[in-house]
């Protein structure tokens, strides 16, 4: 008989394993469900993990691997603090869109100036709208005791709605011949986020992500900040015992979270998207909740996280044009990923026994 | 009959890297109450469990009632007859004594109908409890009641009781043993565990004891003295703690009208305490549990708000200060929970040190941590109190519950405070640890700290405190000098003769 024990200490081994063995876990189950879908599963695997570097088109999709992985990576940095300080911060996406719009706004508001203050003021404010409606869940969770869960994911919804009249309303081009959007950014170029080395997708907010990996790394390990947030994670009582203030920690956390999405939407709205549309949000709100814990909730974790989930997002494009596989059989191995992640990450803190559990 | 209950020969169970039994044998008569002595780590616990079902033994056998006993579970353990009273109580707070005692039964009987057995065997066991009761309104006595009964209904021929009197006032210390007299009369035998010498004396007819996982000696504990069976316990001579003479200075600490709602549903409520600390004195606080202990040393602490002008540390009103605040200027407390409260189970000694020390160690420069610094701290804590560990790095969930605890009360020891508060500093904790700890705070008050000690074990209170006083339903008794004060009078100050006149003799 198998059982699980739980371990004195969690086991440093595992910590490390567990991303590669969900991996390989996934591509296996993976590649059983493309064969029993009638195609090549080794050719589907190549497709995904292989193609989109060092494939034929890999001169095309190699920049987009940075320029999807840019903004997952800034959102997941974000809500892994929150994460690991149990504070559940589910409406990245909102707080994206929100970026975005407060960003686009500053920058439409100077069109058609040139200088070069419109771009750090697009900064300025594209945190800022991250920020401010990442607080309306952390004050409201501060002072009402309400659910931040149930509350930021619905802020999401509000965002959208807010986003469609902004692109059909307030913000649309004027020159559009009255199609719903904004005008393109990319093309004003105090506004545009364009490649810092052209080619290559790494735009200031590829650039931003990395930074934010290094300040978050030596925020977790070395400063007090990573410290209060473990420190509530694990046990909350300690916590206050040691003169953290929970109220306060909601708040810096939402709030970090919150600035660093709308960050994201907006290097996003003023480059790759260009201009905000109704449908400018495309879920990196959501998917970063799966790259924060498929890496550890660990920045230099979440580096790898990102730039993998980008490689099969980018890859599973390829996999449905060339293969003619459905976008449903992408997302679920996209989704197997998070399930052996969770299943095996059981590991760190239970080892099996083999062993009768009777003795006579 | 002739046979014993209970045999044990052999038994043998080891664990990575350590052996929690090692050969144990002896036997429980019947109707004979059995005490279990022994340092915490010794294998009573591991003991108990094995006998209990919860364990499987690697070698050796037990019989029961002369026949082979293997419980694979406590089901099986109980359906057998043996019953077990655990020291933490697995109670649910918000539902009837009626609902939890059904709870923990195989096939509990209409609720009705169960009231009126608990009724019953309350009556006949001397046990005042009444099953309509929500438990989250009793007392620590009363739940440890609910228990027992629980045992009582499946009429075991063996009751297993840990520590039962850790949470008991005097008086219920009397019921209790009036109760388990009973039970022997009848002829149930019960295996008693417990730290306390005295009180093993006064019930128990025969001791075994264990130490580093072996039977190192068995005794009548009615005719060898209580020091006779602590250093066999321990295995070496004890020390009584001792200070020279109580000198005190200036009030340090005063509290005036301290009163606070409770800060969680069963929680209590403090209500006007009244109370002035000097420096160099020890006032011990005793009561029974739940009593306003754990609210009164977080109101102290800094993690409950309390009113304006309330709480003064030296002339300066602190009311509003928060948790480091007050360690900056001298006030330093140590929590009753070791694990999720004074210490992170998750966390490392180290970050564990860091936990309170940060502004008086200078662990903390603009925000960012001195790992170099708090690892050394966390050293000198180990050292000093000869914490059992491989090094700062461990876990805390890895240590025992009496290292745990030498290194959380060390860390707050060794940030010199002026002001002390301690919550059951030696709970759980073996002899010579406790020793250690009652040593290292009289040693502290030498040097004119003020300590503030809560605990509920009175012999402990007795021992290192100047004055006495006791929480009852949240107000504190005014202190009374603690040299000369009898047990009775303790009693009365704790409040324990309320509502719970020993029913023994009625029926």
């Amino acid at each position: 008989m198998i059982r699980l024990e739980r371990r004195p200490e969690p086991s440093r081994v595992w910590t490390f394993a567990t991303p590669f063995v969900a991996v390989a876990l996934t591509m296996l189950a993976g590649g059983l469900m493309f064969a029993l879908m009638g195609k090549d599963p080794v050719e589907a695997i190549r497709t995904i993990f292989w193609d989109p570097l060092f494939g034929d088109f890999a001169s095309y999709s190699r920049p987009q691997l940075l320029v999807k992985a840019g903004p997952l990576i800034l959102i997941a940095i974000g809500l892994s603090l929150g994460f690991r300080a149990g504070i559940w911060n589910i409406g990245a996406e909102g707080q994206y869109i929100l970026g975005a719009i407060f960003a686009a706004a500053t920058g439409l508001a100077f069109y058609p100036s040139e200088t070069w203050l419109v771009f750090p003021a697009m900064i300025v404010a594209g945190a800022l709208g991250g920020i401010l409606w990442a607080m309306i869940p952390a004050f409201l969770r501060v002072r009402f005791g309400t659910n931040e869960v149930l509350v930021s994911l619905m802020l999401v919804y509000v965002a959208e709605a807010l986003l469609a009249s902004m692109a059909l309303g307030l913000l649309r081009n004027p020159e559009g011949m009255g199609f719903p959007g904004s005008r393109n950014l990319a093309q004003y170029p105090s506004a545009a986020n364009l490649d810092l080395i052209p080619g290559t997708g790494l735009h200031w907010g590829v650039a931003l992500a990395l930074i934010t990996v290094i300040v978050g790394q030596v925020v977790m390990t070395r400063h007090q900040l990573g410290f209060r947030v473990r420190l509530a994670g694990q046990s909350p009582r300690a916590a206050v015992f040691g003169g953290v203030n929970p109220g306060w920690l909601v708040v810096v956390c939402m709030g970090i979270s919150g600035g660093l999405a709308g960050l994201a939407g907006m290097f996003e709205v003023a480059g790759p998207a260009g201009r905000l549309g109704i449908d400018f949000n495309v879920g990196y709100g959501f998917t970063a909740i799966i790259v924060a814990f498929l890496g550890r909730l660990n920045p230099i974790g979440i580096l790898l996280a990102g730039l993998l989930m980008a490689l099969t997002y980018i890859g599973g494009e390829l996999a449905q044009l060339q293969m003619n596989l459905p976008l449903a059989a992408i997302q679920m191995f996209q989704g197997m990923l998070l399930f052996f992640l969770l299943a095996i990450d059981v590991l760190t803190n239970f080892s099996f026994r083999y062993g009768r559990r009777a003795v006579a | 009959m002739t046979t014993p209950l209970l045999e044990l020969s052999g038994l043998t169970k080891a664990y990575p890297g350590v052996v929690a039994n090692a050969d144990v044998s002896f036997d429980i008569a019947r109707g004979e109450v059995h005490a279990l002595l022994g340092e915490n780590g010794a294998g009573k616990s591991t003991l108990v469990k094995t006998i209990y079902g919860l364990v499987q033994p690697d070698t050796g056998q037990m019989r029961f009632k002369g026949q082979p006993f293997a419980p694979a579970e406590p089901r099986a353990a109980r359906a057998a007859g043996v019953a077990m009273v655990f020291q933490h109580f697995s109670l649910f707070d918000a539902m009837s004594v009626a609902e939890n005692v059904a709870l923990g039964m195989e096939t509990p009987p209409a609720l009705g109908r169960l009231a009126e057995q608990i009724r019953e065997v309350s009556r006949s066991y001397g046990l005042p409890l009444d099953p309509d009761r929500i438990v989250g309104d009793l007392s620590a006595g009363e739940r440890q009641r609910v228990e027992i009964v629980r045992c009582l209904l499946q009429e075991p021929r063996l009751l297993i009781m840990d520590e039962p009197t850790s949470v008991l006032t005097p008086q219920e210390v009397n019921i209790l043993f009036e109760t388990l007299r009973k039970l022997r009369a009848e002829g149930v035998s019960i295996l008693y565990i417990s730290h306390k010498l005295e009180e093993i004396r006064t019930i128990c007819d025969s001791a075994t004891i264990l130490r580093h996982g072996r039977v190192v000696g068995t005794c009548d504990p009615k005719t060898t003295a209580a020091r006779d069976m602590a250093e066999q316990m321990v295995g070496a001579t004890l020390a009584t703690p001792s200070r020279a003479g109580g000198r005190t200075g200036e009030v340090v600490l005063e509290l005036t009208g301290l009163s606070a709602p409770a800060p969680r549903a069963f929680g209590t409520a403090l209500r006007g305490i009244d109370l002035q600390l000097r420096a160099g004195e020890v006032l011990g606080i005793g009561g029974v549990a739940g009593n306003g202990q754990d609210e009164l040393a977080m109101a102290l602490s800094g993690e409950m708000a309390t009113g304006p002008g309330m709480i003064r540390l030296k002339g300066r009103e602190i009311g509003r200060e928060g948790v480091n605040a007050r360690r900056r200027m001298g006030l330093l407390c140590a929590p009753e929970e070791r694990m999720g409260h004074a210490a992170a189970p998750d966390m490392s000694l180290t970050e564990n040190a860091l936990l309170t020390a940060g502004p008086r160690e200078n662990l903390v420069h603009h925000g960012f941590l001195r790992w170099g610094r708090a690892r050394g701290f966390a050293e000198k804590v180990i050292e000093r109190f000869d914490v059992r560990t491989p090094g700062p790095g461990t876990a805390a969930r890895a240590l025992s519950g009496g290292n745990l605890q030498k290194f959380v009360i060390g860390r707050e020891i060794m940030q010199r405070p002026e002001v002390l508060v301690v919550n059951q500093p030696t709970w759980g904790v073996d002899a010579a640890a406790a020793a250690t700890i009652r040593q290292a705070l009289l040693d502290l008050a030498e040097v004119g700290a003020a300590l503030i000690v809560i605990s509920q074990d009175l012999d402990e209170l007795m021992e290192i405190s100047d004055r006495f006083a006791a929480l009852n339903g949240g107000a504190l008794s005014a202190p009374r000098p603690a040299e000369g004060l009898g047990i009775d009078e303790i009693g009365m100050m704790l409040g324990g003769a309320h509502d719970m006149a020993p029913t023994h003799g009625e029926g």
